[in-house]
């Protein structure tokens, strides 16, 4: 009789099948049966309905010969506001950083303090899985629930307005929620990075929120100090004072709420044409007028950039000191 | 000539100043029970998970199944089965779904592994309480499905690192009847570490004894007694006594 002899793999499997595979599904299950994911899933509807709700009022506020004027009518569902509530944009630019930390901040020191860790790691499994199947969980869930909320808002929106988006306001929102999605990994990868720092859950959840008060509150008032102390008493030319706002707006830069922001107003407002300050010789001869949706694009490079480039020093700190550490049971 | 499945040649590992493993060198044969014995401290887990590839070993080598875990630990998981002190599962999940789970991270067809996990709850106890959340099971029970969470990978080896701390009397004697068994019936080699001197005594071919990293003496029951007691048929509490007085001395000198 012929024995049948069965390759063994020599590489690894590719990484959607197999343990892997098996490791995404169960952290996702994880999220779903949550209490967690119920109450963050209930404050993105009831901002969804919030910042809807304020961008038809002041739709519906403005005199019809103003609306005949406005361009982008779709877009302007996402950013604009009756002033009564925050737009949509800003809302969600506030509540990711939360997402991401509630689907992070318990990742490993959960597993290691219900003894799970170890049994898991005594599997035939690379150590990284462990970390790659928290991230890309994480990760997929945040990139359902927003691009839900992008199709539900848009939906509402049709309705509401009975005029279908053009094709780059349709781009344009894309681009909006891709973006928010790399803002909100960011989060996540800050939050797993602290669940790998501390053994405590509260204390890791406590270290993310810090960081994101920091940034949102106390890192522009201190650049504020900082300015205040930097300028010159006098600007001797307008090139000067141009450059001075510059060199602060770099500085603001390092904050990557401050990078979010800049690249949503790009993405949102097609007539912004410059994030930065500008001098009068280089606004002369200017028409005013939108961006198309390549050059958009183009101008928030830089700030795309920037919240990748945090994100991969997140996760590879992370994946550093995992990757290094000796598990013993709990 | 018998078969050597674990060996450990020169193995230490040092944590800053304390060396918490010196210089270790042990055998474990095929299709026997060792018992790794030792007070709290004395670097059992650290050999533990240096033979797991769970640590890198300062220096000396293992080598389980073969195989260096420090180079290829994947495939020494594959054929070890590891069960933690104090082991752990996903509370919100039920017992045959923490199996299953397992099942999958080793790559175990879904068929096969319903039925392994079935036959193996069975075989611990635990038919009843395969539906109910693993949060709802006793101490006993934890360690009754961790010892069947290791046996999902079908292990040719499998290591209990203090699997019998925290259960009833009645428990105990049921779970080391249940080692007994496997190693009879599949031919398991079983690594058991403890340092409750009679369960040891129970089930145990072979020990070693621990103290402060270094492995003291090690061979059967018989052979130790005549060693350290000069006489046959000693208990091993006697010899454990002997040997930690042998250390005090030597420590005075």
């Amino acid at each position: 009789m012929n024995t049948i002899k069965i390759p063994l793999p020599s590489s690894r499997p590719a990484l959607g099948a197999g343990p892997f595979g098996a490791m995404i599904q169960k952290e996702m299950a994880d999220h779903l049966r949550s209490w967690r994911f119920l109450l963050l899933l209930g404050l993105l509807v009831l901002t969804c309905l919030g910042s809807m709700y304020a961008a038809l009022s002041s739709f519906s506020s403005l005199p019809p010969s103003e609306l005949a004027k406005m361009e982008f009518f779709f877009l302007k569902l996402f950013s604009i506001s009756d002033g009564s509530l925050p737009s949509y944009a800003i809302f969600i630019g506030f509540l990711g950083p939360l997402l991401g930390i509630a689907l992070g901040f318990d990742a490993i020191n959960s597993e290691h303090n219900n003894g799970t860790l170890s049994r898991l790691l005594s599997q035939p499994i690379y150590r990284d899985y462990v970390l790659h199947a928290k991230f890309l969980a994480a990760l997929a869930i945040s990139a359902i629930l927003l691009f839900s909320l992008t199709i539900v808002v848009s939906g509402w929106g049709l309705l509401a307005l009975g005029i279908p988006p053009g094709a780059d306001e349709v781009l344009r929102i894309l681009m909006f929620t891709l973006l928010t999605i790399a803002y909100i990994s960011l989060w996540i990868n800050l939050a797993i990075l602290f669940s790998i720092v501390f053994r405590q859950t509260s204390a890791s959840a406590l270290g993310s929120l810090s960081v994101w008060l920091f940034f949102s509150v106390f890192f522009n008032m201190l650049i504020d100090v900082v300015a205040k102390h930097l300028a010159p008493k006098q600007f001797l030319s307008e090139a000067q004072a141009v450059a001075f706002q510059n060199f602060v707006l770099n500085l603001l830069r390092f904050n990557p709420i401050h990078l979010f922001n800049e690249a949503t107003n790009i993405v949102l407002m097609p007539s912004v044409r410059s994030t930065g300050a500008l001098t009068m010789e280089q606004i002369s001869g200017t028409l005013p007028g939108a961006l198309p949706v390549g050059q958009s694009l183009l101008m928030i490079g830089p700030q795309l950039t920037g919240l990748f480039a945090s994100t991969i020093v997140l996760f590879a700190l992370g994946y550093f000191l995992f990757m290094r550490r000796e598990v013993r049971s709990r | 000539m018998q078969n050597t499945v674990i060996e450990l040649k020169e193995l230490t590992r040092r944590y800053g100043d304390f060396t918490a493993v010196r210089s270790l060198n042990l055998s474990v044969h095929k299709g026997e029970i060792f018992g790794l014995l030792g007070p709290n401290g004395a670097g059992k887990s650290t050999t533990i998970l240096m033979m797991l590839g769970l640590t890198e070993p300062s220096s000396g080598k293992a080598l389980v199944a073969g195989l260096d875990p420090a180079r290829n630990p994947l495939e020494v998981k594959r054929r070890v089965g590891y069960l933690p002190e104090d082991v752990g599962f996903y509370d919100n999940r039920t017992g045959l779904e923490n199996l299953l789970y397992t099942g999958r991270l080793n790559g175990i067809p879904e068929k096969e592994a319903q039925a392994r996990a079935h036959n193996l709850l069975k075989k611990v106890g635990l038919s009843d309480a395969a539906h109910k959340k693993t949060s709802t099971y006793s101490r006993g029970m934890r360690q009754r499905l961790g010892l069947a969470d290791v046996l999902m990978k079908q292990p040719e080896i499998i290591i209990l690192d203090e699997p019998t701390s925290g259960i009833d009397p009645q428990g105990l004697r049921f779970f080391l009847e249940l080692l007994r068994t496997l190693r009879k019936e599949e031919g398991l080699t079983i690594l058991f570490s403890s340092h409750h001197l009679q369960q040891v005594e129970q089930v145990c071919d072979r020990v070693g004894l621990f103290v402060q990293g270094q492995l003291r003496a090690c061979g059967s029951l018989q052979e130790l007694s005549e060693q350290w007691l000069k006489r046959p048929n000693g208990a091993l509490e006697e010899v454990y006594n002997c040997i930690l007085a042998h250390q005090l001395e030597t420590e005075k000198l």
